[in-house]
């Protein structure tokens, strides 16, 4: 007991920031592919953080590896200090493909990753349908996947990870099969939730308008293998008018500034 | 009558089988055109049988009505019991046999080297051959009969359902592990149900060998049930009698397959219902 009033009392270090997804020397390679290499990266907790590189890059994988989905070949992944290596209850992913099963309605897809864990179904229904109302598919709860726009997939696959209620939020470019209306409306919301959910979001875009928009922190990789070659924290105020988020002198320097870091690799 | 007609027809047009729209929502035209076919089948029955094409080719009309006098003196639902015994036993037991072996090789690689040559060896087959090889071990009862239906409705079964289970959606597979299902979860909750269609054409494919299955062994081997009814009208020169047990053989394994697609529509695939 003493031990721990000990360590929770005043420390002569600075306190270091929360971070609830800690990333130690990650490399992974496929083959004779050498996807990533000596990743370390912390991840605040309560904040969303985008990881941004050119195309192949290593992004998905480094985000399935968080997930416990791939295995990587060295370094660990520790959640709230304990380290993983497989899925688990407090990290909900969000796919790029949707992954939305077609022969089961909206409700039942939100409540899919409760269905596995056993909650009951009254339960869970009801879990599912106040998670399909917080992003806006209120209505839609007995359509089939089928029946949606892509927009509206994604949005049962992000209900899905909601209403799991998890600490971290894994978003593999969840808006790249999504139109750019769709998309604006989506970010906003993505911010929303943001705010009113308290959770983790680690996101991977190829957009660095996106990135900037959306993210307290961004992480840069470089191409091939995979490296993390620059973190930016933009300190934008999301508080307002979105369309005036776009226009702001901040974020317009900031999109500028991460285009020119990238720039090197795509010349 | 009316009834007759339409049971006759349909087993001749296969409409209701490939036409998927059939349960969607616009109901009035297949109907019409289904009903437009099964006149027109029967109005080319009649017609054929009345030049006549064959001497033992009766028309439609007196086939009808010799349908009638095998129903009301009981030869027929005497013969379907006998056919019908080991038929169902047959095609129950193919089905769950044939999807829990084909889940099983789909899943399992060792499984998969063991199991699938044999069956793809038998599929390629023509094994109706096999079924008086079975007889010669299984003599002419009820054995053998059951194990001619199920040598024929096996391996199309086993063979659907591996194939199926093997390409199922990768992504959903995923999907499942990242929200922790386990093994039986991922089977019975993705696999089966990402598998349905393709093990259910399978399934129709087998129950449709089935009935080929008992009617050769019948034919072939025990002269008992429809088989029988067949054969002893034929040798009595009744090709209306026996005309009219073959359609309604047909017509009886057309409805089975009927039924078994609105099975899988009504339980394991709800969204193709259409909208
Ligand atoms: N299963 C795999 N087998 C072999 N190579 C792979 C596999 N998955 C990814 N790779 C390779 O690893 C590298 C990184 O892939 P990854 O999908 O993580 O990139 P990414 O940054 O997500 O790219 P994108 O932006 O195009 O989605 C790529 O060169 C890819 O070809
Ligand atoms: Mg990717």
């Amino acid at each position: 007991m003493g031990a721990t009033a000990l360590r929770n009392g005043p420390s002569p270090v600075p306190a270091p920031i929360d971070s609830i997804v800690e990333v130690r020397g990650i490399s992974k390679t496929y083959g004779n592919v050498e996807a990533l290499r000596g990743i370390d990266l912390d991840f605040p907790r309560g904040k969303l953080t985008s990881l941004l590189g050119p195309s192949g890059c290593g992004k998905t994988t480094l985000l399935k590896i968080i997930a416990g989905l791939i295995r990587a070949d060295g370094g660990t992944v520790a959640i709230n200090g304990k380290r993983v290596s497989a899925p688990g209850p407090e990290r909900a992913f969000v796919f790029q493909d949707f992954a939305l099963m077609p022969w089961a309605t909206v409700t039942r897809n939100v409540a899919f990753g409760l269905e596995l864990r056993g909650t009951n179904k009254a339960e869970r229904e009801e879990t599912a349908r106040r998670y399909i109302a917080e992003v806006g598919l209120a209505g839609f709860e007995d359509k089939y996947p089928h029946e949606l726009s892509g927009g509206m997939r994604q949005r049962v696959g992000l209900a899905r990870a909601l209403s799991v209620d998890a600490d971290v939020l894994l978003l593999d470019e969840p808006f790249s099969a999504v139109d750019e209306q769709n998309r604006r409306k989506f970010q906003e919301d993505l911010i929303r939730l943001r705010t009113n959910q308290n959770k983790t979001f680690i996101f991977v875009t190829h957009s660095i308008e996106e990135a900037v928009y959306i993210s307290d922190r961004i992480v840069l990789l470089s191409p091939r293998p995979g490296r993390v070659s620059q973190i930016i924290e933009p300190e934008i105020d999301r508080s307002g008018d979105p369309e005036r988020i776009h226009r702001d002198r901040h974020y317009l320097d900031t999109v500028d500034e991460i285009w020119q870091g990238l720039k090197q690799y795509v010349e | 009558m009316a009834v007759s007609i339409r049971t006759d027809g349909e087993a001749a047009s296969l409409a209701p089988l490939s036409n998927r729209s059939a349960t969607g929502a616009s109901w009035d035209q297949p109907i019409l055109l289904r009903l437009v076919s099964i006149a027109l089948f029967a109005g080319v029955w009649e017609v054929a049988g009345r030049i006549p094409v064959s001497f033992a080719f009766p028309t439609f009309s007196d086939t009808i009505i010799a349908f009638f006098g095998l129903l009301a003196d009981g030869s027929l639902a005497t013969a379907y019991l006998s056919t019908l015994q080991p038929l169902v036993l047959g095609v129950v037991l193919s089905a769950f046999l044939g999807v829990g072996l084909g889940t099983i090789c789909g899943l399992w690689r060792t499984g998969e080297w063991l199991v699938i040559p044999v069956f793809i060896v038998l599929q390629a087959a023509p094994v109706a051959a096999f079924i008086p090889m079975v007889t010669f071990v299984y003599g002419i009862g009820m054995t053998a009969k059951t194990l001619a239906v199920m040598i024929l409705a096996l391996p199309v079964i086993v063979l659907n359902t591996y194939k199926a289970v093997r390409n199922v959606n990768g992504s959903l597979l995923v999907m499942c592990r990242s929200f922790m299902g386990t093994r039986w979860q991922t089977v019975s909750k993705i696999i089966l149900p990402d598998a349905s269609p393709v093990i259910f054409a399978g399934l129709r494919l087998g129950v449709a060998a089935g009935f080929v299955g008992v009617v050769l062994a019948e034919l072939l081997i025990t002269p008992t049930g429809i088989g029988d009814l067949i054969t002893f009208h034929r040798s009595r020169a009744d090709y209306a009698e026996m005309y009219a047990t073959i359609a309604s053989i047909i017509a009886l394994s057309t409805l089975t397959l009927v039924f078994l697609q609105w099975v899988e529509v009504r339980v394991f695939r709800p969204e193709s219902r259409g909208a």
